[in-house]
């Protein structure tokens, strides 16, 4: 698509439409013309999220919570992992936050062109919205963990670092990896719903390879910087460096690393995705 | 020629799937053999070319023609035509193959009513979300919020969830949304379709005001009264290309003209019967069924297309099954100009009619008899479709045209109506009144 002015058109600006081929850049203006319709589809998630459940919203802090609970019994009391003197339970909620942020994402945003076919057969919207609005919509759930995480710290009488100001950047970091990843899900789920059904196994594989319910300490140091080749290893060590500080490890090279595997994975995705998007509608 | 301005031309578009592209998906598995025996293929020689001609299917090719600011454009066209791929090309939903569309504004399109509506979200909810859906912004749906409402006729439930609502509600609502928006060059299809006659009237309405705000619409219908009553100009498209362009009444009548003309033959097989195809969906690995012909016959077994009502007309379908077929359903209607349908029936409805039989491999021909006394002066399409549940189904529309004569006895023999079934009629004299 492109927009020139055409004077047959009394002198206006026309859009022309024609077969797309080979590299496509991102329509960022046109992304900006739709933005409240992103609003729209976030606030529609968040709605719509704990429709017909008994306790409702108290689902956002019971998940988390019970998750961490379980990690506390089975890692903390039996499998007598290292975790450098930090309580066990910290060590795994500060992990886990941003960890379900990224898992629901994934989840929810591989299954969106399905559950959203009209959404792409009946009409034109930017449809890189329909993965990135479930990412979003995360957020809430998110920042309800952070919340919860914040009183755990003050349980335990834990004050964080000054460098946790850095945090939000990594909240960006957790973000950015969400949607690099999804890219590439949600589009490979249209044509292969294949990747669906694969999803429960790929995800519980990612969780085991993410320091999330151990610390990357468990790594000999010399190793230890090449999980994050990993980006969710990248995210969560970061999450730890800031809001618990060096003693869950440095992160420095491991952080660098995760960058550049989630640059490379989401410029490659929106690629991709802009590829394919051509025949969604076609195949969906 | 008028001197508005351009908002919409289209130069040498076509459009082409690869047969099979249609399938709901795509598994991995097929990928995975793909690759496995590409490395046998290399051995074996050069790889076949991945899109020979024969594998595509044009939906549409080589249409072109401008619009002009305030026109109302129909397009007409059988079922398969290329209508809806056109409209979903011009609104983005589906690039083309080939040429390209410029457009001088900007573009809303109603394909369907109520995009993006959700259920469990409440009336004012849905307004909002499927208003920017269609490319409004919130602010413009707020100034029109009363507007839409009010055209919905849905104040007291503005906080219900939808689907609290009866069906004509969501549609009215959803209808309301979209009548309020506001672009350049809006598409509609079928749209008119849903709700009562009355809310029909009411979108028609809707749409006349529309376009005299100077904004442009194009509108495919099958409902041919609609085309020329609102449209000053329309396209017909047949097999993809365009057939005519000009004025509404012309392109309706070289519709019916061809519609009937194409169709005197009474036996229909090959390519004539291929072309008659508007839907062809097969789901897992092969076809079980194919329809090899479809014929029209008279009482002597003689293949007609013109009957007198006192006359029985016999549909013949041949097919051949490939694999073994668990049961297979077949459905005949016969339908007028406007697509309405005047008689349907269905194997089903016969407990005699074989519906639940398990077909072995072999050639099969079902017959379905239309009953003398039933039909009046009616010129009808006759269409019919083989469904296999969990398989396959080829729908075949238009495949002849049937003329049925009334031929009763007494003064008024003619006097259209479809129907013109024998009944019994009696009169007595009454009981005096006490």
């Amino acid at each position: 698509m492109s927009t020139v002015t055409d004077s047959a058109f009394g002198g206006g600006r026309v859009t022309i439409l024609r077969s797309r081929r080979g590299w496509a850049a991102l329509d960022l203006g046109e992304l900006w013309d739709y933005r409240e319709l992103l609003f729209f589809l976030v606030w529609r998630d968040v709605k719509l999220r704990y429709k017909q459940t008994a306790v409702g919203a108290a689902w956002v802090i019971l998940q988390p919570v019970l998750q961490a609970v379980v990690f506390t019994i089975v890692f903390g009391k039996f499998g007598h992992l290292p975790s450098a003197g930090i309580p066990y339970s910290v060590l795994t909620f500060t992990a886990l936050v941003p960890w379900l942020l990224f898992v629901n994402a994934l989840t929810s945003s591989t299954r969106s062109f399905v559950d959203n076919q009209p959404l792409v057969t009946k009409v034109y919207i930017p449809r890189i919205f329909i993965p990135i609005a479930p990412v979003l919509s995360g957020l809430v759930d998110f920042t309800i963990g952070l919340g919860v995480l914040a009183c755990i710290l003050a349980w335990y009488g834990i004050v964080p670092p000054l460098h946790v100001l850095l945090l939000p950047f990594f909240i960006l970091f957790a973000i950015l990896t969400s949607i690099a990843v999804t890219l590439w899900l949600s589009a490979l789920n249209v044509r292969y719903r294949d990747v669906q059904y694969t999803l429960p196994f790929l995800s519980q594989a990612w969780f085991f390879a993410t320091p999330v319910a151990y610390s990357a300490l468990v790594f000999p140091s010399h190793l230890r910087m090449w999980i994050g080749v990993n980006p969710m290893a990248g995210v969560v060590q970061g999450f730890r460096w800031a809001i618990i500080g060096h003693q869950a490890g440095q992160v420095g090279h491991l952080m660098l690393l995760s960058f550049g595997v989630v640059l490379l994975l989401l410029v490659g995705g929106l690629e991709y995705f802009r590829r394919v998007e051509r025949s969604f509608a076609d195949v969906v | 020629m008028s001197s508005e301005p351009l908002v919409l031309r289209v130069e040498g578009l076509g459009k082409s799937y690869r047969i099979g592209e249609r399938e709901p998906y795509k598994a991995l598995r097929d990928v995975l053999t793909d690759a496995v025996t590409a490395p046998a293929r290399l051995v074996r020689g050069p790889r076949r070319k991945k899109a020979s001609t024969e594998d595509r299917i044009w939906a549409l090719s080589d249409v072109s023609f401008d619009v002009r600011r305030g026109e109302v454009l129909g397009l007409i066209g059988r079922n398969g035509a290329g209508k809806s791929t056109l409209l979903k090309i011009l609104s983005r939903i589906t690039d083309p193959t080939t040429g390209q569309v410029t457009l001088g504004g900007r573009v809303g399109s109603l394909l369907e009513v109520g995009t993006g509506f959700h259920p469990e979200l409440t009336g004012r909810e849905n307004i909002f979300l499927n208003g920017t859906i269609l490319g409004m912004r919130r602010a413009e749906i707020g100034q029109r919020f009363d507007e839409i409402v009010e055209f919905a006729g849905v104040a007291r439930f503005l906080d219900t969830p939808v689907k609290r609502y009866s069906s004509g509600m969501q549609v009215r609502l959803a209808f309301a949304v979209a009548a309020h928006l506001e672009p350049e060059i809006l598409l509609v299809d079928e749209v008119l379709a849903v709700g009562d006659a009355e809310f029909q009237e009411k979108c028609l309405g809707k749409m006349r005001d529309v376009t005299q705000a100077g904004r442009t619409v194009v509108f495919v219908s099958h409902n041919l009264a609609a085309v020329k009553s609102l449209c000053t100009r329309a396209l017909l498209l047949e097999q993809g290309k365009l057939a005519f362009d000009g004025p509404a009444h012309e392109a309706v009548e070289r519709y019916l003209q061809h519609a009937g003309g194409a169709r005197e033959s009474a036996v229909v097989e090959g390519d004539a019967l291929a072309a008659r195809l508007v839907k062809s969906k097969v789901y897992g690995d092969s076809p079980l069924f194919d329809c090899t012909r479809i014929a029209v016959l008279d009482e002597t077994g003689t293949p007609s297309v013109s009957f007198r009502s006192d006359e029985e007309a016999t549909v013949a379908i041949d097919f051949t099954v490939v694999r073994t077929v668990p049961s297979l359903r077949l459905l005949v209607t016969l339908s007028d100009a406007n697509q309405t349908i005047v008689l349907r029936t269905e194997n089903i409805d016969d407990p005699d009619g074989g519906a639940a039989t398990r077909l072995e491999p072999g050639d099969y021909r079902s017959t379905v008899v239309l009953p003398r006394g039933l039909l009046g002066d009616a010129r009808l399409d006759l269409n019919v479709s083989l469904i296999a549940e969990v398989n396959q189904v080829l729908d075949y529309a238009g495949v002849a045209e049937l003329s049925f004569r009334f031929s009763g006895h007494g003064a008024n023999a003619r006097g259209k109506a479809y129907l013109r079934p024998l009944l019994p009629w009696q009169t007595d004299v009454a009981a005096p009144v006490a």
